[in-house]
């Protein structure tokens, strides 16, 4: 009953959407405006429905209903509860129906809070999201149907990929696809202004808190998949430039750019056709990102849904979406007049550059993500990995951190460059001071990019506080807050990517139950290996007790992990962390008599990287929760007004 | 050049769009072709895998004579599939020798007594050495090796009825 209801409520959003496309489109251009009266509630109603049939999806899984072909093969009866629960989207279709719910909800939401966009705008708006919807909802429904059920049922079910079994990855994907989300509705206030010829700052301010909360999600989705990767898969890395991988960053990219670009055309009125440029190709992005996963045409780590037949549905999509927005921009942005100048010398031209430095490094990731497909087009099989994005974006990258420090220190419209000069003389001071004792200190031991991303790392981390030299902390505003926590947010990452790269010493032995081991000041000390069992799996477990410098010794256990449904292994890396690093060991596998292979790594400062993406993160929910309130004051103060 | 400019994304866009649907169009085989087909076969001494047929070096596989080394192990269900292709074969006149991967004496036995034995030498590849230097990467498969130790094709998969006439005619023209 469950199901059929879950996949009624689904029917039902989906005509509702239609519903919704069709009043906006006579409304706007059949010039019926009593019909757009309508528009809002069937908005809300199809985000109502959506929740109910996601609601009906938890529920089966939590009851392991294996009458339901997607429970019996994705979950298991066996299984903890939190896992059957995020069992719900750990696969193809669930993760789907959770990308219509996000997006029925943000309709609902558009609906019912937003305020700030021209009537016409709002409407149009909603038109597009509802298009979008609609191609979603014909995937779930005809191509990948949640609730179809299976005759006879069996008993236990598969099973989630263990890999999958984990509290970050239970938790990573909706951050992630809520982010997604985000940038669609940023995708459709971009329409609805194309079409209804409103691109100004009132449309750059409807559209910042969107942006900003899609942006914040991506940045915890990112980190929190980039520390579970380093955590759960046991090669001690934290970013591999995973078809995947690039699939969640290139998104983030360009909202990072729209962020800043959004920001210059609400407070100036500037880049106004660049704005709705990038508010297109971020969503964009994500959906290119969802295809490539999905499609299997590329060869990925996740291996996740791999269905030529799906990526034709979504393929289809892409063409009608962003190819219609994209005509839809050429068209159109043509009428779109330029706005306010600005002087080469101010914060505008610094939000300019940082722009084109984050376009280039998008087009950097993505030409190197797409280039074994294009090659392989003319027969040649090539792979494209770390060196390449490393070497490329890298240095891409600190550029734009020196753009970073620099921006936030100049004023609008114009400046002088000699006074930003004296402005930035400190943090310049201090990233020499950092260049001088590393020089001295590890000179040439260290890579080039490394040893650069340190320097940088410490100018601009010291540069990022300088707005709020001499001011009134208490009365500075939270969005300044924001900014400065976000850009001290990137320096930490930035310093923490660079030490875990120059400092990271490793060790590999093979050792027996007694042995005693002496790595990068450590004392590991191998007690014994025993089996163990948990709710669904066994294990192999090393108790070993280390200890530095003679302080007291620590028990830490690495695990060799095996689940039965289906049959995986899984490595359990055992982590210690200390203020200036982590001590990172993984129990491999038996080498021979009762020798155990055993890979040991001290990281230093490695957890400034994931303690940066949180930072950033922070950053950006104060920013939102600034701009946002600043709104609802006025609005407080207006209606007092009124009454 | 404006106009150019607010077209040019459309228009990679396309490209790209061409791209992946050329590639969903063609979907990855996923077979992964060794390296060394046309090249010697690299040196190796395994200990045999069954209790009644010798090891085998990769000298043994050089004697002039074309012949055939299946790659195979007791675990694996196409292998069983594959057999009674093997025994026609061995009637034919082909030297058939034989890799058991990650296997053990009495399931190749067992194996053996069970489907057939087309195989003069079967040596144990415990931990996939031998198999991996050969540039396979599954069981079952098949070399074509010629008279001076050479390996003269690949065959990914169990053998079919309709393979065995061609593998007959590249063993003729491996001589």
């Amino acid at each position: 009953m469950i199901a059929e209801a879950g996949l009624a409520a689904l029917w039902f959003a989906a005509a509702l959407a239609l519903l919704q496309l069709a009043l906006t489109a006579f409304g706007l251009a059949g010039g019926k405006s009593d019909l757009l009266g309508a528009v809002r509630p069937v908005a809300v109603a199809q985000g109502v429905l959506t929740a109910i049939a996601f609601i009906a999806l938890i529920a089966l899984f939590l009851r392991s209903d294996m009458s339901v072909l997607l429970v019996s093969t994705n979950s298991h009866s066996a299984k903890p509860w939190l896992y059957k629960f995020a069992g719900t989207w750990g696969n193809h279709e669930g993760s789907m129906l959770l990308w219509v719910t996000v997006m029925g909800l943000a309709g609902a939401a558009v609906a019912l809070f937003e305020r700030a966009l021209r009537r016409d705008t709002h409407m149009a708006t909603l038109g597009g999201q509802a298009a979008i919807s609609l191609g979603f909802y014909a995937f779930l429904l005809f191509a990948s149907n949640p609730f179809a059920r299976v005759t006879p049922a069996p008993q236990d079910g598969q099973g989630l990929n263990p890999l999958l079994q984990d509290p970050g990855l239970a938790f990573h994907p909706p951050t992630l696809y809520l982010g997604y989300v985000g940038l669609s509705v940023a995708f459709s206030f971009a329409i609805g202004a194309l079409l209804t010829r409103n691109v100004d700052a009132s449309f750059a301010r409807a559209m910042r808190p969107w942006v900003l909360a899609a942006w914040v999600l991506l940045t915890l989705g990112i980190t929190a998949g980039s520390y579970w990767a380093y955590y759960e898969l046991g090669w001690g890395g934290w970013w591999f430039w995973d078809p995947v991988e690039n699939a969640s960053l290139m998104p983030w990219l360009a909202a990072t750019a729209l962020l800043h670009s959004v920001t210059v055309l609400a407070t100036r009125d500037s880049l106004r056709a660049w704005t709705v440029m990038l508010a297109v190709v971020a969503f964009s992005m994500s959906m290119v990102g969802t295809f490539l996963v999905r499609s299997g045409i590329l060869t990925s780590v996740h291996a996740f849904a791999v269905d030529p037949s799906r990526g034709t549905f979504i393929l289809v999509l892409l063409a009608f979406y962003i190819g219609g927005a994209l005509a839809l921009f050429g068209w159109r942005v043509g009428a779109v007049r330029e706005g306010a100048q600005f002087q080469m010398v101010s914060r505008e031209t610094m939000l300019v550059i940082n722009n084109l430095l984050l376009t280039v490094i998008l087009g950097v990731v993505l030409i190197g993500t797409l280039y074994p497909l294009m090659t392989e087009a003319f027969g040649h099989k090539v792979s494209v990995g770390p060196p390449y994005f490393d070497r490329v974006a890298g240095p891409i990258a600190l550029t734009l951190m020196l753009a970073m420090a620099v921006g936030p220190l100049m004023r609008w419209r114009r400046d002088q460059a000699g006074v930003v000069a004296r402005r930035i003389a400190v943090p310049a001071a201090i990233g020499l001071v950092a260049l001088v004792t590393l020089a001295l200190t590890v000179g040439r031991t260290i890579g080039v990019l490394p040893f650069a991303g340190l320097v940088i790392a410490a100018g601009v981390g010291v540069a990022s506080l300088a707005p709020l030299w001499k001011r009134n902390l208490l009365r500075t505003p939270l969005f300044t807050w924001g900014m400065v926590i976000a850009h001290l947010g990137c320096a930490v990452s930035v310093a923490g990517m660079a030490a875990d790269s120059a400092f990271t010493q490793e060790k590999l032995v093979a050792a027996r139950p007694g042995d005693r081991i002496d790595a990068a000041g450590w004392t590991i000390v191998f007690d014994r290996i025993l089996p163990i069992a948990g709710d669904n799996w066994t294990a192999l477990q090393a108790d070993m007790t280390v200890s530095r410098g003679g302080g007291t010794p620590v028990a830490i256990h690495p695990q060799s992990r095996f689940f039965t449904t289906p049959p995986t292994t899984t490595t359990e890396a055992a982590l210690l962390t200390r203020w200036n690093g982590q001590l990172y060991i993984v129990l491999g596998q038996e080498a021979d008599q009762g020798r155990w292979q055993l890979r040991i790594w001290w990281k230093p400062f490695v957890t400034f990287i994931w303690l940066g993406g949180a930072l950033i993160a922070l950053g950006g929910v104060l920013a939102l929760i600034g701009r946002e309130r600043r709104g609802w004051q006025h609005k407080w103060r207006g209606r007092r007004v009124e009454a | 050049m404006k106009r150019l400019m607010i077209w040019l994304p459309l228009a990679l866009f396309l490209g790209a769009l061409v791209l992946f649907a050329g590639r969903l169009m063609q979907p990855d085989d996923h077979l992964v072709v060794s390296k060394l087909v046309g090249k010697p076969l690299p040196v190796f001494t395994l200990p045999p895998a069954a209790s009644d047929r010798a090891g085998l070096t990769s000298a043994q596989l050089a004697t002039g004579k074309p012949r055939l080394l299946n790659i195979f192990a007791s675990w694996c269900v196409p292998c069983a599939a594959e057999a009674p292709q093997l025994m026609a074969l061995k009637q034919a006149g082909v030297e058939i020798d034989a890799i058991a991967i990650r296997d053990a004496r009495p399931d190749v036995d067992a194996f053996l007594s069970r489907w057939g034995n087309p195989y003069t030498r079967i040596g144990l590849d415990a931990r996939s050495g031998v198999q991996i230097a050969l540039g396979s990467s599954g069981v079952p498969e098949t070399f074509v090796i010629d008279g001076q130790g050479h390996i003269a094709h690949q065959h990914i998969g169990d053998i079919r009825e309709d393979d065995v006439p061609k593998l007959l005619a590249l063993l003729e023209r491996a001589k």
